[in-house]
């Protein structure tokens, strides 16, 4: 066991830190409040090729793993921009695995070069209002028509799917109950978002507004064989090259938010007198910073392993789920008792705190919510009957 | 053209500095480091003569083990080689052993140009640049705003008291010692920086410099007797009031103290 800082992850921590140090709170309070994408701080991060980090080097990437995008995406959500600043990246890195992982030459070829330096944006379109976590009922289809096939349904929580050129859409392609399993015959796309035939939607939501979210309403949408990422049929598998990484990369983004809010808590509770001593002094205060601290920590190690163990191979959800609860629960706790150090000065938005505290509220419903990444642990690591 | 950049690494600038336990200097436990702004822009200037051209950029620092980091940020920024003075001796060193310590380096690598900072944050001296033109024996200016290099000669703009500035001609080689907002200061790619992995930097001691004596408390002619927080003075008065009626109230005060 070797815990001593590993250089690369240092510097990639400390220059992403710099660069993201550039987007101070009022920038990231001025996207949030005018629902901006934003693009200053996105087009400075693709100049310096940070979308590529796990693209590989063939392809125009610079070919590291999900630790080190987990690290890029901690540094970044830890200077002020939170959620915002991890999510207008990552989408770039975890979305893309399905494709690194299964896709044909000619779609890793056409497709990661552009991911890699950022011009091409693609969406995640995976989550159905109808189906929720149940990905096996997804009403999307694509049906056979000559040599494309064309697809019609709804999609819900796409990540910037205003600015994507490209969606990777799951569709069903062969009815469910025509399945030896409810996974099969599931096939992944990585479609044209071709507003021609796709109406998105923004959804209006409680934070992370820098970043939006949408519904696609898809009617028509034709998409080709060479469009199939993978085998048709087998999407559900090539997704969990996307899935694991993405709850990884999440967990990393969560701890990320809730050092910065218990920095600027800290930071704040050694500042300001009430009866002539520093609010810090108070062990009202001080426990519940320590504690979040203490607990960021478990967290940081959990993330950490759970990257470390997909990079070497390990497609077992178990490290990935346990890493997603425990840091979006040290994340919002962090940032609910940063809020609370503030007193009601948290609730002002020029304290910036109950910015943080809406974007941390997100990582307890995504990717998963806490109660379904839960059912994962006791399914698969503990081997309890399924309760769903 | 070799260009030899001298870095010093100094508490991040948000950094909270606390005095250490016997008042010489701040506890560097658990706070970040970064490059000293000034140097930045020294690192900048040189990555540019050498994205025109044919240039190696080498840069040197002294300091302890974290100093690694600093090095690695210039070779992820660009800089091809990196000279790291990492010797616990050199704790406590004074502007004058610095400065031969540099020196030494400079002495070693004969460069065509040597760039600095015209200060550090922290130490805000501004000692160390010219102590080195001294010791190596290169013509040097300081508070340099721009430059234009032709043959054998930099022609180079000094920011001046009450915004004159002065132009110099500097025959090389030389050393310039450079004012912060010079230039954009570039960031390190995430590329540059897997390939600072690659680059050589080379660990050496005051010894291997022949400069021990020169270095650490023991060789500095500047000693740090005491460094503490400046003292709140009593008494401030928190005017209340419309706006009108603080600046009535303001300008009476001012009145009464005879200041206009």
């Amino acid at each position: 066991m070797d815990f001593s800082p590993d250089s690369e992850l240092e510097s990639i921590a400390t220059e992403a830190r710099q660069l993201a140090g550039q987007f101070d709170d009022q920038y990231w309070s001025e996207k949030d409040r005018a629902h901006e994408f934003p693009w200053e701080y996105y087009n400075a991060f693709a100049a310096g090729g940070w979308i590529g980090i796990i693209i590989p080097e063939k392809y125009g990437g610079v070919g590291l793993g999900t630790l080190h995008a987990g690290t890029l995406l901690n540094a970044v959500s830890s200077c002020g921009g939170a959620m915002s600043a991890a999510s207008a990246l990552h989408i770039s890195m975890f979305g893309m695995g399905p494709v690194i992982h299964h896709g044909s030459e000619r779609l890793k070829e056409q497709y990661l070069p552009p991911t890699a330096t950022g011009e091409l944006h693609v969406s995640f379109g995976v989550t159905e209002d109808d189906a929720g976590t149940d990905t096996s009922r997804i009403r999307t289809t694509a049906v056979r028509d000559g040599n494309r096939w064309i697809v019609n349904g709804k999609k819900i929580w796409n990540t910037k799917a205003q600015q994507a050129q490209k969606v990777l859409l799951l569709a069903r392609t062969t009815p469910r109950e025509e399945c030896a399993k409810p996974t099969d015959g599931l096939t992944l796309f990585l479609a044209d978002l071709d507003k021609r035939y796709v109406d998105i939607r923004e959804i209006p939501k409680l934070g992370r507004n820098a970043v939006n979210s949408n519904e696609l309403f898809i009617e028509g949408l034709p998409v080709t064989d060479d469009d199939v990422v993978g085998d048709v049929g087998r999407g559900f598998r090539c997704l969990i090259d996307g899935i694991n990484p993405e709850r990884i990369m999440v967990s990393a983004e969560a701890v990320g938010v809730g050092r910065r809010a218990i920095e600027v808590a800290v930071r704040y509770a050694r500042e300001r007198v009430v009866f002539n001593r520093p609010i810090g002094q108070n062990q009202a205060i001080a426990h519940p910073l320590a504690d979040s601290h203490t607990e960021l920590d478990a967290a940081d190690l959990l993330w950490k392993y759970a990257a470390w163990a997909y990079d070497n191979g390990d497609r077992h959800g178990g490290a990935a789920n346990a890493a997603k609860i425990r840091s979006a629960e040290a994340c919002f706790t962090a940032c609910d008792r940063a809020l609370q150090t503030f007193g009601g000065m948290g609730y002002a938005v020029e304290m910036q705190v109950e910015r943080y505290w809406r974007e941390a509220r997100l990582a307890r419903l995504a990717p998963i919510s806490q109660e379904m990444a839960t059912n994962y642990i006791a399914e698969h690591v503990l081997g309890l009957p399924r309760s769903y | 053209m070799k260009i030899l950049v001298c870095l010093k690494q100094v508490p991040h600038q948000d950094a909270r500095l606390d005095v250490n336990g016997d008042g010489t200097w701040i506890k560097e436990d658990g706070i970040k480091f970064e490059i000293n702004s000034y140097d930045t822009y020294a690192l900048e200037e040189a990555l540019r003569i050498k994205d025109a051209g044919e240039a190696e950029v080498v840069v040197a620092s002294i300091g302890p083990d974290r100093v690694t980091q600093a090095l690695r940020t210039a070779l992820g920024m660009g800089a091809d080689r990196a000279v790291h003075v990492n010797d616990a001796a050199c704790q406590g060193s004074d502007a004058l052993g610095i400065a031969k310590t540099l020196a030494a380096i400079a002495k070693e690598e004969s460069p065509d140009l040597i760039l600095m900072g015209l200060m550090s944050d922290d130490g805000n001296a501004s000692a160390v640049p010219p102590m080195v033109a001294e010791l190596v024996g290169m013509p040097s200016a300081t508070a340099v705003v721009a430059t234009e290099r032709s043959e054998g000669n930099i022609r180079v703009e000094r920011e001046l008291e009450g915004g004159a500035v002065e132009v110099v001609d500097v025959p090389t080689p030389c050393l310039l010692a450079v004012q912060s907002g010079l230039n954009q200061v570039r960031y390190a790619s995430l590329k540059g920086i897997m390939a600072a992995k690659k680059k050589p930097l080379d660990v050496k001691t005051a010894a291997d410099l022949g400069v021990a004596d020169a270095v650490g408390t023991a060789g500095a002619k500047v000693k740090i007797e005491k460094i503490y927080q400046p003292l709140r003075g009593e008494g401030a008065e928190i005017l209340s009031g419309s706006t009108d009626e603080i600046v009535s109230s303001l300008m009476n005060k001012i009145k009464e103290l005879g200041l206009l």
